[in-house]
């Protein structure tokens, strides 16, 4: 078992034990926190992707952005949470937590069926691309290829993008604000 | 050598604890994590497969627009829920049954 190996191994666990204890623990400020470690975790995973530009991004906006807004809603709406999680009775829609358990259980199984059966076969596009050696390594310079391709080839998508993301900015902050009348 | 099927493991086991999340949590902050989580699994997939597509980079390029169109569902779901909360005063999704007019 060489280095890289059992750090991904190391990255792994420590992501998955820590979505598991996510979901179990009961104080949602904790499980925000927990979140932080799975965040850190999987962009550590993406490094061993050779995905150094994702890691730094989703460290970026993840844990600098989304979880920091995460943590302002909860605590803008603290009060009402504690008191949430005694009253059982009015389960209407929400399903009971072992039919979600078997539902994921379920999903789970297909998902690592199909994958263990998948990879005994890598697909073509992935083989050819073995065979002419058009593989990321690691000596690689990602960040200039990534900057060349937004700029030419994903030049639509890229725009599109930022629209959108404007859009949703603004209609974030029309969402949040005080209403004048009423 | 850390093979593909690594990593795939690894994002199914994520993304069915975020469905688990999306689906038991009685709480509509839990409900958006646990989407974060669903979504961060496949932004893994992107990330995995990505290594072998050195000439388009589209795996990494699309993991990118992933995480941009997560921050912006987190900004509009977050300012959602606020309003809900000012409303109903709870953000349980099995308490909220009226519509606001």
């Amino acid at each position: 078992m060489t280095i890289d190996l059992l750090l991904f191994y190391a990255f792994a666990a420590m992501a998955i034990g820590s979505a598991l204890l996510l979901v179990n623990i009961r104080n949602t400020a904790r499980a925000l926190f927990l979140l932080f470690i799975v965040l850190f975790a999987m962009a550590g995973l993406y490094l061993f992707a050779l995905a150094d530009f994702i890691a730094i991004t989703q460290i970026l906006v993840y844990v600098g952005g989304v979880l920091i807004l995460l943590i302002f809603a909860f605590m803008l709406s603290n009060k009402e949470l504690l008191h949430d999680l005694q009253s059982v009775s009015h389960r209407f829609i929400t399903i009971p937590r072992w039919q979600a358990l078997i539902i994921s259980g379920a999903f789970l199984s297909v998902m690592l069926y199909s994958v263990i059966s998948w990879s005994q076969t890598m697909p073509e596009w992935i083989e050819s691309a073995q065979m002419a050696g058009t593989v990321i390594s690691p000596s690689d310079n990602n960040i200039q290829a990534l900057g060349f391709r937004f700029m030419t080839q994903y030049v639509l998508p890229f725009e599109i993008i930022s629209i959108f993301l404007m859009m949703a900015l603004i209609g974030a902050a029309h969402l949040s604000r005080k209403e004048q009348h009423t | 050598m850390i093979t593909i099927t690594h990593f795939l493991v690894v994002s199914a086991v994520i993304f069915c604890i975020g469905l688990y999340a999306v689906l038991a949590k009685r709480n509509a902050i839990m409900i958006l994590v646990g989407i974060e989580l669903m979504i961060n699994a496949s932004i893994l997939n992107f990330v995995a497969f990505s290594r072998y597509d050195k000439v388009n980079y589209g795996g990494q390029v699309f993991a990118l627009f992933a995480i941009v169109l997560a921050a912006a569902a987190v900004a509009v779901g977050l300012a959602i829920i606020l309003n809900v909360y000012k409303y109903y005063k709870t953000i349980n999704p099995a308490n909220i049954n009226e519509l606001k007019d």
